[in-house]
C-alpha cells in the first residue's frame, strides 16, 4: 500500500474544498474526505495485519524513499510498524468525530475545514514518515493552522490562548530541531536522517536527549511546561480542542516514545528517574489541580495533563508492558478527550456556559448528550469494559516491573490518581449531568442532532471496542 | 603636482560638511543636496586615486561615471518620493514624516 | 467431563440484556423492558441452578473432593508471557453457592421491580443497570483470575453507582452515589497495588497457580527471595492491600460510610447490592484467598478477626438508634459482614482446618435470603407509607399482613432463634470463634444480643407500636412472591449441611452438631428481643428514658461515631483545601506564572528598545555612519 496516499487525500479535499460552493456542498465534501481517511485507515489495518500474518519480519512495513535534498542526504521517506497503524487509525477516527460536530460551524466554514483538514495531512504525514526532516516537516504542519482555528473561531481568550499555544509548541519544535541537528552531524558514517537506524553515540545521545525529549514532551503536555493545555484546549472550537487533546498531545508522545525507545535507548535509561520524576508529578499534580476547576473544558484540559503523564512515565519505565500501555494509553486517551470535548461542545452550544455550578440535570433535557459525557467520564476514570482501564492496567503492570522502590512509589501514586479522578469526574458529572435543573431556560433545548450523534457513537464504538477486546490492539502494537 | 594628500584634505572636507547637512537639516530637499556632496566627495576620491595610485588603468574614472548616473537617478527618485510625501503630509521636513516606527 | 460452555450463559443473558435495554429501551421496547430482563435471567437463574446440581452431585467430586473445574479460559489481556488477564469461568464450592445466590437473589429483585418500580419514567434503564448488576456480580464470582476479578469488582460498583443515583434529580442520591463509588475506589487502589505486589511475586495472575506458588515461596523463603518493606514481608502487605480493597466493598469499619447512604436508591436495588450481594463480595474475595490468608502470615489474621468484629459491633451499637428504616437495615448489613469477616479469621494454626470459613460462607448464604427479604419488606412498607422514618410507622400489621409475617421471620432469622437460617450459621459462626479467641467470641454474642435488639426494635416500631389501623392493601402477585420464595429461603435454608459441600479443602466435612454451645446465643437473643418488646411494642416514653439514661453514649452512637464527619473533615478541609487549592493556585501563578513571565519580560524588553525604531531618517543615518565609523576602526586599528 501506497503510505503517502494517506496524506493526499486530505490535500485533495482541501483542493476540492477551494472550488466548492455552498455550505452544503463545504460540509459533505469534508466529510467524505475525511471518511475516506477512515476507510483507507482501516485498509491500512487490514493489509497490515495480512502481511504481519504472511510472517513478514521486517519491523517497517510499506516503506517508500524518494530523495529529497540529495545533497544533504534527506529524504522523503515513509513506512508504518503497528504502533503508527495504531496512531492512524485514531487519527482518523477523531477527524470523522471533528467533522462531524463542526457541522454547523460559524463565518468562513469553508477555510475551518480546510484548515482542520491540513491538520490531519499533518498528523498522517508525522505518523507515517521515517525521516526526522520529514518527521520535523509534517509536525510544523500540524501546529500553524491551530493558531488560526482557535484565534479566529475560539471562545474567551482566544487570542492569548492562540498566541500561547502557538509560542509554547513552535518552542517545542526548535528544541526538537536542535535535537534533529545535533543527531545529523554526530551520526556514524555519512548524516543520516533515518530514524529507526539512528543510533548515536552515548555522550552524543546524553547532550541530545533532552532536546528531543523536552521538544515533544511540550506537545504532550510534560511538566512544567504543560500550561497551554488548559488555555488552548479551553478557547479553542470544539473540533480544534479535540484535535489537540486527541491528536496534537499524541504527536508529541509519538514522538517521546520513538525518541526514548528507538533512537536513544541509553540515554533515556540515564534520564529515566528524571522523566518519571516529572510525569509522577503531572499526573497527581494535574489530578489535583483538575479538581479545583470550575469550567468544564479547563476540567478536562487539566485531567489530559494527567493522563499524558501516564504516557511520559510509561515511556519513563520503559519495560514493553509499560511500553505497550503506553501507545493504549495514547489511543485510549484520544478517543476518550475527544469524545468528552463533543460532549462538552454541545453542552456549550446550548447552554452558552461550561461553567459546572450553571449546568445541572442535564440528563433529563439532553439525555443522549449527557449519556456521552456520562461514558466519557467513566473511560476517564477508568472503568473495566471502556479502553482507559486496558491502558491504565497495562501501564501499572509494566510499571511494576521496575524493581526500585523509587519506581514503585511512583507506580502507586499513579494509581493513587485514579482515585482523585473519580473525585472530580463525579463532582463534574453530579453537578452537571444529575442534580435539579438550575435553569428553567434549559427545558426548551434540544437534544445532539443526527451528526453530533453520529460522532458519539463513533467515538464510543472505538473507546468500546478497545475496552472489551484489548487483544487485537496488544498484537497490533507489539507486532 | 599637488600632492595626493591634499585632494585627500578636499574630498574629506567635502565628505563631512555633506555629512553634516545630512544630520542637521530637516529639508528634505537640502538633505539629498548632502547627499549629493557626499558622493561627489567620493568620486574625488575615486578620480585621485586613479590618476595617482594606478595611471595606466581606467576603473577608478569608471566608477565615478557610475555614481554619477546612479546620483542622478537616484535624484529622480528621491524627487520623486519627497514630491508624494509633499502631496501626503504638505511638508517636507524630515521630522515630520516619522509614520515609519514601531 | 460434559461440555462446560453454556456457563458463560449465566452472566452473558444478564449482559444481552443490559445492552438491548440500554440501547432500545427508552423508546422501543419500554413497556415490556421489565419482562425482558426477568425473562433472561430466569434462564439465567435456572441454568446455575443446574449447574449447582451437576457440581456438587455429578461432576464436582474427584477423589472424594470437590476440585476446582475451569470452564471456560479466554486470553483477554497478555502483559508478558507469563502474566494475563483471562477471561475464565472457575468452578468450586464458593463460585458455584454464589452463583445461586447471586441469580436468585437477582431474580428475585427483578420479579419484584415489575410492580414496585412500574411507572418510572426511566423503568428500562432500571431494568438494563440491574442486568449489568448481575452480569458483573455473576462474573465477579466465577472469576478464575485476581485481574479478572478486579474488572468485575469496578464493574460492579459502576452499576452500585449508576443505581444508587437512579433518582438523579434528588441531590442527595448523586451525592450518596459519588461517595459510594469514591470510597470504594480508594479501597480498590488497594486491591489493585495488592495485585500488582502478589502478581509480581507469583508470576502469574491466576487464583489457583497465585496460590500454590505463594504458599511455596512461603515454605521455601529461600527460593524466592522474599522482599520486604517496613519489615512485612511484600506478600503480607499484597494480602493486606487486597483485604483493603475487601474492606472497602464490604463495608467494613472505617470504610463503610458509603453503605448507610447508599440507602438513597430504589429500596430493590439495595435488598440486591447492598444488602445480598455486592458488599459480600469482600467477604468472598477473602474466602478466595483463604489458604493465603490463613497460612501465610498470622498477623494478617489478626488483623481481618478484628477489622470484622469491631465493625460487627459498631454498626451493631449505631444501628439501635437510628430511625430510618432503611438505614437500619443497612447497619445491620454491616454488622452481618463483621460476623462473616471475623469469622474468616478466625483460623489460627493447628485448628479445626476451616471450621470458619465454612461458617463464614454459610452465614452470607442465609442472610442473603433474610437480608434479602427484609429489604424488600421495607420497600413494600415504604411504598405504603411514603416515608423512611419509623416514627410515620406502626400498627401495620393489619394492613400488610403477608409482610408483616415475612418480616417476622426475616427479623427471627437475623436474630438467631432457632430453626430459622440464620441460627444454624450464626451458630457455626461463634463456634469458630470461641475455639479462637475469646474475646472475639464475647464480642460476637453481644452483638448477637444487640442484632436481635435492633431488629425487634424495628419490627415492632413497624408493626406494633401503634393500635393496627386500616384495610388490608392489595398486594400484587409478583410482589408477594419473592416474599414468599426468600422467606422459605430464611426459613429451611438453615437446614442445608452446608459443610458437606464448602469447605476449606474441598473434602466433604459432617455437619458440626448443635450442642450446648447453642444456649448462650439463643438466650441473649431472647433477652434482646424481650428488651425491644418492653420498649417498643406500646407506644410509651420508655424508649426515651432509656436513651437519656444512655445520654453521651446514644447521641455518639446516633451520630454514628462521627465517622463522617471525620472523613468530610478529611476530604473537605484537608484535600481540598491544603492540596487542591494550592496545587490549582501553583499552576495558575507559578507555573503558568513563569510562562507568561517569560513572555512579559520579552515585551518589556522590546517595548524599553523599541525607541531606537523611531521613524526619523537621520537618527538611522546617524546609526549608520556611527556604525560604519565604528567598523572602520575596529578593521583598521584592532582587527589587523
Amino acid at each position: 500500500m501506497n503510505l503517502s496516499i494517506l496524506v493526499i487525500v486530505p490535500l485533495l479535499t482541501v483542493l476540492a474544498l477551494l472550488f466548492s460552493r455552498g455550505q452544503n456542498a463545504i460540509r459533505w465534501l469534508s466529510f467524505a474526505g475525511v471518511t475516506v481517511q477512515l476507510v483507507l485507515s482501516f485498509v491500512l489495518l487490514a493489509v497490515f495485519w495480512k502481511e504481519r500474518a504472511a510472517g513478514n519480519p521486517v519491523s517497517m512495513l510499506f516503506e517508500y524513499r524518494h530523495a529529497w535534498f540529495s545533497a544533504l542526504n534527506i529524504d522523503y521517506h515513509v513506512g508504518v510498524d503497528g504502533i503508527s497503524v495504531a496512531m492512524i487509525l485514531l487519527t482518523a477516527v477523531i477527524m470523522v468525530g471533528a467533522v462531524l460536530v463542526s457541522w454547523k460551524i460559524g463565518p468562513h466554514s469553508r477555510v475551518f475545514f480546510i484548515l482542520l483538514l491540513l491538520l490531519s495531512a499533518g498528523a498522517y504525514g508525522f505518523f507515517i514518515s521515517l525521516d526526522l526532516f520529514t518527521l520535523f516537516f509534517f509536525l510544523e504542519i500540524s501546529v500553524i493552522p491551530k493558531f488560526l482555528l482557535i484565534g479566529i473561531w475560539g471562545s474567551g481568550k482566544k487570542e492569548y490562548a492562540a498566541l500561547k499555544l502557538a509560542l509554547m509548541l513552535m518552542a517545542g519544535s526548535a528544541l526538537v530541531f536542535i535535537g534533529i541537528l545535533g543527531i545529523y552531524y554526530n551520526s556514524y558514517g555519512p548524516p543520516s536522517l533515518y530514524w529507526p537506524d539512528i543510533h548515536p553515540a552515548v555522550s552524543v545521545q546524553r547532550i541530545f536527549f533532552p532536546f528531543l525529549f523536552v521538544g515533544f514532551g511540550i506537545f504532550t503536555a510534560l511538566f512544567p511546561f504543560h500550561t497551554w493545555v488548559p488555555d488552548g484546549h479551553s478557547s479553542a472550537p470544539t473540533a480544534a480542542s479535540m484535535f489537540l487533546a486527541g491528536i496534537s498531545m499524541k504527536l508529541g508522545g509519538y514522538g517521546c516514545l520513538r525518541v526514548a525507545i528507538y533512537m536513544m535507548p541509553a540515554a533515556a535509561a540515564e534520564y529515566s528517574p528524571y522523566i518519571i520524576g516529572l510525569a509522577t508529578i503531572a499526573i497527581v499534580y494535574g489530578a489535583f489541580a483538575t479538581m479545583m476547576q470550575k469550567d468544564l473544558k479547563y476540567i478536562n484540559a487539566y485531567s489530559s495533563v494527567s493522563h499524558c503523564g501516564f504516557i511520559l512515565l510509561a515511556i519513563g519505565m520503559g519495560t514493553r508492558t509499560a511500553i505497550v500501555g503506553a501507545v493504549m494509553q495514547m489511543i485510549s486517551h484520544g478517543l476518550m478527550t475527544a469524545l468528552f470535548f463533543a460532549a462538552i461542545g454541545m453542552i456549550y452550544d446550548r447552554t452558552h456556559t461550561r461553567l459546572v455550578e450553571k449546568l445541572g440535570g442535564l440528563l433529563k433535557i439532553m439525555p443522549f448528550t449527557a449519556t456521552i459525557f456520562v461514558i466519557a467520564g467513566l473511560c476517564s476514570l477508568g472503568l473495566p469494559g471502556l479502553s482507559g482501564f486496558v491502558a491504565e492496567m497495562t501501564i501499572f503492570m509494566g510499571s511494576w516491573q521496575r524493581p526500585e522502590t523509587a519506581s514503585r512509589l511512583a507506580t502507586i501514586l499513579a494509581c493513587a490518581s485514579i482515585v482523585i479522578t473519580a473525585v472530580y469526574i463525579l463532582r463534574a458529572t453530579g453537578q452537571t449531568i444529575m442534580g435539579p435543573i438550575k435553569d428553567p431556560q434549559y427545558n426548551s433545548l434540544t437534544d445532539a442532532s443526527w451528526n453530533e450523534k453520529l460522532a458519539g457513537v463513533l467515538l464510543i464504538a472505538g473507546i468500546v471496542v478497545i475496552g472489551v477486546a484489548p487483544f487485537w490492539l496488544n498484537q497490533l502494537i507489539n507486532k | 603636482m599637488i600632492p595626493l594628500h591634499y585632494i585627500l584634505f578636499v574630498s574629506t572636507g567635502l565628505f563631512f560638511i555633506g555629512m553634516f547637512g545630512l544630520f542637521t537639516r530637516r529639508n528634505m530637499i537640502t538633505m539629498l543636496m548632502s547627499v549629493e556632496l557626499i558622493l561627489n566627495s567620493v568620486n574625488i576620491n575615486f578620480v585621485a586615486f586613479n590618476k595617482y595610485l594606478y595611471p595606466e588603468k581606467l576603473a577608478g574614472v569608471f566608477f565615478s561615471l557610475f555614481i554619477i548616473a546612479i546620483a542622478a537617478a537616484e535624484a529622480a527618485v528621491a524627487i520623486a518620493i519627497i514630491i508624494n510625501l509633499y502631496r501626503n503630509i504638505r511638508s517636507i521636513d524630515v521630522e515630520a514624516a516619522d509614520e515609519l516606527k514601531f | 467431563m460434559p461440555n462446560t460452555a453454556y456457563i458463560i450463559l449465566i452472566p452473558l443473558l444478564p449482559f444481552i440484556g443490559f445492552v438491548i435495554l440500554g440501547l432500545f429501551g427508552r423508546k422501543y421496547i419500554r413497556s415490556f423492558a421489565g419482562a425482558i430482563a426477568t425473562g433472561l435471567l430466569l434462564v439465567s437463574t435456572a441454568l446455575s441452578l443446574w449447574v449447582a446440581y451437576w457440581y456438587f452431585f455429578v461432576g464436582g467430586m474427584v477423589n472424594g473432593a470437590y476440585r476446582p473445574v475451569t470452564a471456560l479460559k479466554l486470553e483477554w489481556l497478555s502483559f508478558s508471557h507469563d502474566l494475563s488477564i483471562d477471561m475464565s469461568i472457575i468452578l468450586d464450592p464458593i463460585s458455584v453457592m454464589m452463583i445461586v445466590v447471586v441469580s436468585l437473589v437477582s431474580l428475585m429483585v427483578h420479579l419484584f421491580s415489575l410492580s414496585y418500580m412500574k411507572g418510572e419514567e426511566r423503568f428500562a434503564t432500571y431494568y438494563a443497570f440491574l442486568g449489568l448488576f448481575t452480569f458483573s456480580m455473576l462474573g465477579l464470582v466465577v472469576s478464575g483470575n485476581i485481574f479478572e476479578i478486579y474488572i468485575f469488582w469496578e464493574l460492579v460498583g459502576c452499576s452500585s453507582y449508576l443505581l444508587i443515583g437512579y433518582y438523579y434529580d434528588r441531590p442527595t442520591a448523586v451525592a450518596a452515589a459519588k461517595k459510594a463509588f469514591i470510597v470504594t475506589r480508594f479501597a480498590d487502589l488497594g486491591f489493585l497495588v495488592g495485585i500488582l505486589i502478589l502478581s509480581f511475586q507469583a508470576h502469574t495472575l491466576d487464583f489457583n497457580i497465585l496460590i500454590s506458588r505463594l504458599l511455596s515461596a512461603v515454605m521455601n523463603p529461600s527460593d524466592a527471595g522474599l522482599a520486604s518493606f517496613w519489615g512485612v514481608s511484600l506478600i503480607s502487605w499484597g494480602l493486606i492491600l487486597v483485604f483493603i480493597g475487601g474492606a472497602g466493598k464490604s463495608a467494613l469499619f472505617p470504610l463503610h460510610i458509603w453503605l448507610p447512604d447508599a440507602m438513597e436508591g430504589p429500596t430493590p436495588v439495595s435488598a440486591l447490592i447492598h444488602a445480598a450481594t455486592m458488599v459480600v463480595a469482600g467477604v468472598y474475595l477473602v474466602a478466595r484467598l483463604y489458604l493465603l490468608y490463613a497460612l501465610i502470615d498470622p498477623a494478617v489474621t489478626q488483623i481481618i478477626l478484628y477489622a470484622g468484629a469491631i465493625s460487627a459491633l459498631l454498626a451493631a451499637i449505631i444501628a439501635c438508634t437510628q430511625t430510618d428504616i432503611k438505614r437500619v437495615l443497612a447497619y445491620s448489613t454491616m454488622s452481618q459482614i463483621g460476623y462473616m469477616m471475623f469469622a474468616l479469621g478466625t483460623y489460627h494454626p493447628g485448628e479445626d482446618p476451616a471450621l470458619g470459613y465454612t461458617a463464614s460462607l454459610f452465614h452470607l448464604f442465609t442472610h442473603a435470603f433474610f437480608k434479602a427479604l427484609l429489604f424488600l419488606c421495607a420497600g413494600v412498607i415504604i411504598h405504603n407509607i411514603h416515608s423512611n422514618e419509623m416514627k410515620d410507622m406502626g400498627g401495620l400489621r393489619k394492613s400488610l399482613p403477608l409482610t408483616h409475617a415475612c418480616f417476622l421471620i426475616a427479623c427471627l432469622a437475623i436474630a438467631g432463634i432457632p430453626p430459622f437460617a440464620g441460627f444454624f450459621s450464626k451458630e457455626e459462626i461463634l463456634l469458630a470463634a470461641w475455639n479462637s479467641n475469646k474475646l472475639v467470641y464475647g464480642i460476637g454474642l453481644f452483638t448477637s444480643g444487640l442484632t436481635a435488639f435492633y431488629m425487634f426494635r424495628l419490627y415492632f416500631s413497624v408493626f406494633w407500636h401503634k393500635p393496627a389501623t386500616g384495610h388490608r392493601h392489595r398486594q400484587p402477585l409478583v410482589e408477594s412472591l419473592p416474599l414468599v420464595i426468600l422467606a422459605l429461603g430464611a426459613v429451611f435454608a438453615g437446614f442445608i449441611p452446608f459443610s458437606r459441600f464448602v469447605t476449606a479443602s474441598g473434602f466433604p466435612d459432617k455437619p458440626s452438631g448443635i450442642g450446648t454451645n447453642a444456649i448462650a446465643p439463643v438466650l441473649i437473643a431472647a433477652v434482646g428481643i424481650g428488651i425491644a418488646a418492653w420498649l417498643y411494642a406500646k407506644a410509651s416514653d420508655r424508649p426515651a428514658k432509656a436513651a437519656a439514661s444512655l445520654r453521651g453514649l446514644y447521641t455518639f452512637a446516633y451520630h454514628k461515631f462521627y465517622i463522617d464527619e471525620l472523613y468530610l473533615f478529611i476530604t473537605k478541609k484537608i484535600i481540598f483545601n491544603c492540596i487542591g487549592r494550592p496545587a490549582a493556585w501553583i499552576d495558575r501563578n507559578i507555573v503558568d506564572g513563569f510562562i507568561n513571565g517569560v513572555a512579559i519580560t520579552t515585551g518589556r524588553i522590546s517595548t524599553a528598545i523599541k525607541g531606537v525604531q523611531s521613524g526619523r531618517v537621520q537618527d538611522y543615518a546617524w546609526f549608520f555612519f556611527i556604525g560604519i565609523a565604528g567598523l572602520a576602526v575596529l578593521f583598521i586599528y584592532i582587527v589587523t
